[in-house]
């Protein structure tokens, strides 16, 4: 065990170029994860975001076998999933049996594809649990770049967003176009949902998108506060679950989701604490 | 045209909203034909109806979600849908989930500004200035920073008011806003209606398919069944011959101590009666 928190050597890895670019993707990710966290959350879409991610993996796993660049196959994969989710479920009610379909078959076409894959099976493994170490600058650019587009679309869209997302009903008798904005967030989800399959890997997206926005929601109802929590919170997760990972060479994702889980748990322990005492202090 | 022409001239300035021939089709089945309304500043008229008469459907054409298959409209002196800024809008209470991180005070800034694009972030002094006055008017100061989903049924329903009054619409429609509510809360959601209209000049339409909680405050009773309407007060529409005429069917109209209950088509009245045992309470 004590080689796991070998501070030396963590000092050391530091120095390296691939681990900074680590550090940056993580961190840019985090950012990411933290903003569009609180909306996901509340449009309860932790399950979407899932399915994404998977159909991302199938996405990234043909990439691989045609040899197109794995990253530039889980993008095009989360945003065709995002949109054909976005446009299948009108309805909400339907919503989660549309995803479990699609994300079923889409998981099935995505291991045909690796069966096929004749190159090394730790690029097959790297879709699932994710590859941060392998990060270039080229990645750096594409994660950057898509980050800065994602933002700034949302930050377009941010109050009627909310505003749909809090209260459709409403939202729609005031003019909010709520199909156009549930598609748009859709798409900047699987963009956030591709970058995250890149460095965590395909099975622990929820752990960022997911995890610590729903922490912060649990301690906080303002919307600001929230996406500032979770915006913390997130990044505790993916830069130190990377810091972490480098002494004992594990996977990052091990580490980014006992972060967020820790997190989770301190976060759900509060708001369980201050519920009962409100409730001891207003018997109403 | 002409009459379309005259709906669009100033002399028509003081209707709030204005129906001429309006026909509201689903394929074969007609909701209701040649409905001509015209809604006063400051009028409440309450709009009644069995299940699937159309009740619905007419606000959500007001609001500029469904569009007419005949007939003209126009709500706040502009085709529906055009100047959202001068409707508010008062749905039917549900539970708003648990997992919506807003507050009591974010959930009425959002009936101000929520429809425009952007963050917020300016003018955020004089947005919270207003939000607060509109908590004030409804008395939700106390619960303004909890999260609305922890809070009860009324309480939720008096930040729906606020949030459709903070932006001073000059037309107010109501979608059920009293089903499911208490009888103390449905007295003061009712209350804080009518003090609306007559402070500020708001007109309200208010679609309830019980009379009696707004009884005392409608000026005007819009009586929607099977494709035939009527319009008058509640002393002209609410007798046994015209709801007789209506239903096509034998009803009566019993008043006890200032209720009216309809009796005979009653089924159809109310085939949802969830605030019936409230009402038998009381």
């Amino acid at each position: 065990m004590g080689k796991i928190f070998d501070f030396d050597l963590t000092a050391d890895l530091l120095g390296f170029a691939f681990v900074q670019h680590a550090l940056l993707a993580a961190a840019i990710l985090g950012l990411l994860a933290g903003v569009l966290g609180p909306l996901i959350v509340s449009r309860n879409m932790a399950f979407a975001v899932h399915g994404t991610s998977e159909l991302s993996f199938t996405g990234g796993a043909a990439a691989l076998l045609l040899g197109v660049g794995v990253e530039n196959g889980a993008l095009a994969g989360a945003v065709v999933a995002a949109l054909i989710l976005g446009l299948l479920s009108r309805r909400s009610s339907e919503h989660d049996s549309v995803i479990g379909a699609v994300l079923a078959f889409g998981l099935g076409v995505g291991v045909l594809l690796l069966w096929f894959y004749p190159g090394r099976a730790s690029n097959k493994f790297g879709l699932l649990v994710g590859q941060i170490v392998t990060v270039d600058f080229a990645s750096i650019a594409l994660l950057g770049g898509c980050a800065v587009a994602v933002l700034a679309v949302l930050a377009v869209i941010y109050r009627p967003l909310l505003f749909a997302s809090v209260d459709p009903e409403v939202a729609r008798a005031r003019g909010v176009p709520t199909m156009l904005l549930s598609v748009l967030f859709a798409v900047l989800v699987g963009v956030a949902t591709a970058l995250g399959v890149r460095t965590v890997g395909a099975l622990l997206v929820l752990a960022l998108l997911i995890t610590p926005a729903a922490a912060a929601c649990r301690v906080t109802a303002s919307p600001l506060r929230a996406t500032v929590l979770a915006v913390v919170f997130a990044e505790s997760a993916a830069v130190g679950g990377v810091i972490l990972s480098l002494a004992p060479g594990a996977p990052v994702s091990a580490f980014v989701t006992a972060i967020s889980f820790a997190i989770y748990l301190v976060c759900w322990t509060i708001s369980l604490v201050r519920g009962r005492a409100t409730r001891v202090a207003a018997p109403a | 045209m002409s009459e379309l022409a005259q709906l669009r001239s100033t002399s028509d300035k003081t209707a709030a909203v204005s129906l001429r021939g309006a026909t509201l089709r689903y394929g074969e089945r007609t909701l209701w034909s040649g409905l001509d309304l015209d809604i006063a500043a400051g009028e409440f008229i309450a709009v009644l109806g069995p299940n699937g008469s159309g009740k619905t459907s007419l606000l959500r054409v007001l609001l500029g979600l469904q569009r007419l298959s005949a007939g003209t409209v126009e709500v706040a002196g502009a085709a529906p849908g055009r100047r959202t800024r001068g409707i508010g809008y008062i749905p039917q209470q549900h539970a708003l989930g648990d997992s919506v991180a807003v507050r009591g005070r974010d959930l009425v800034g959002l009936g101000l500004d929520g429809h425009r694009w952007g963050i917020g972030v300016s003018g955020i002094r004089r947005r919270r200035k207003r939000v607060d006055e509109a908590l004030t008017a409804v008395g939700a100061q106390a619960y303004a920073n909890a999260p609305v989903g922890r809070l009860s049924g009324g309480e939720q329903q008096r930040l729906r008011v606020a949030q459709a009054l903070v932006s001073d619409p000059e037309v107010l429609l109501c979608d059920e806003p009293l089903l499911s509510l208490d009888l103390a809360s449905q007295q003061t959601v009712s209350t804080l209606i009518d003090e609306r209209r007559r402070t500020a000049d708001t007109a309200v339409l208010f679609v309830t398919h019980e009379i009696n909680p707004v009884l005392p405050l409608v000026d005007r009773v819009l009586y929607l069944v099977d494709g035939r309407f009527r319009v008058g007060t509640p002393n002209e529409v609410m007798t046994a011959e015209t709801l007789s005429a209506l239903y096509r069917t034998t009803i009566d109209v019993v008043r006890v101590r200032g209720q009216i209950h309809v009796v005979g088509a009653h089924s159809a009245v109310c085939e949802e009666a969830p605030h019936h045992p409230h009402e038998e309470a009381g």
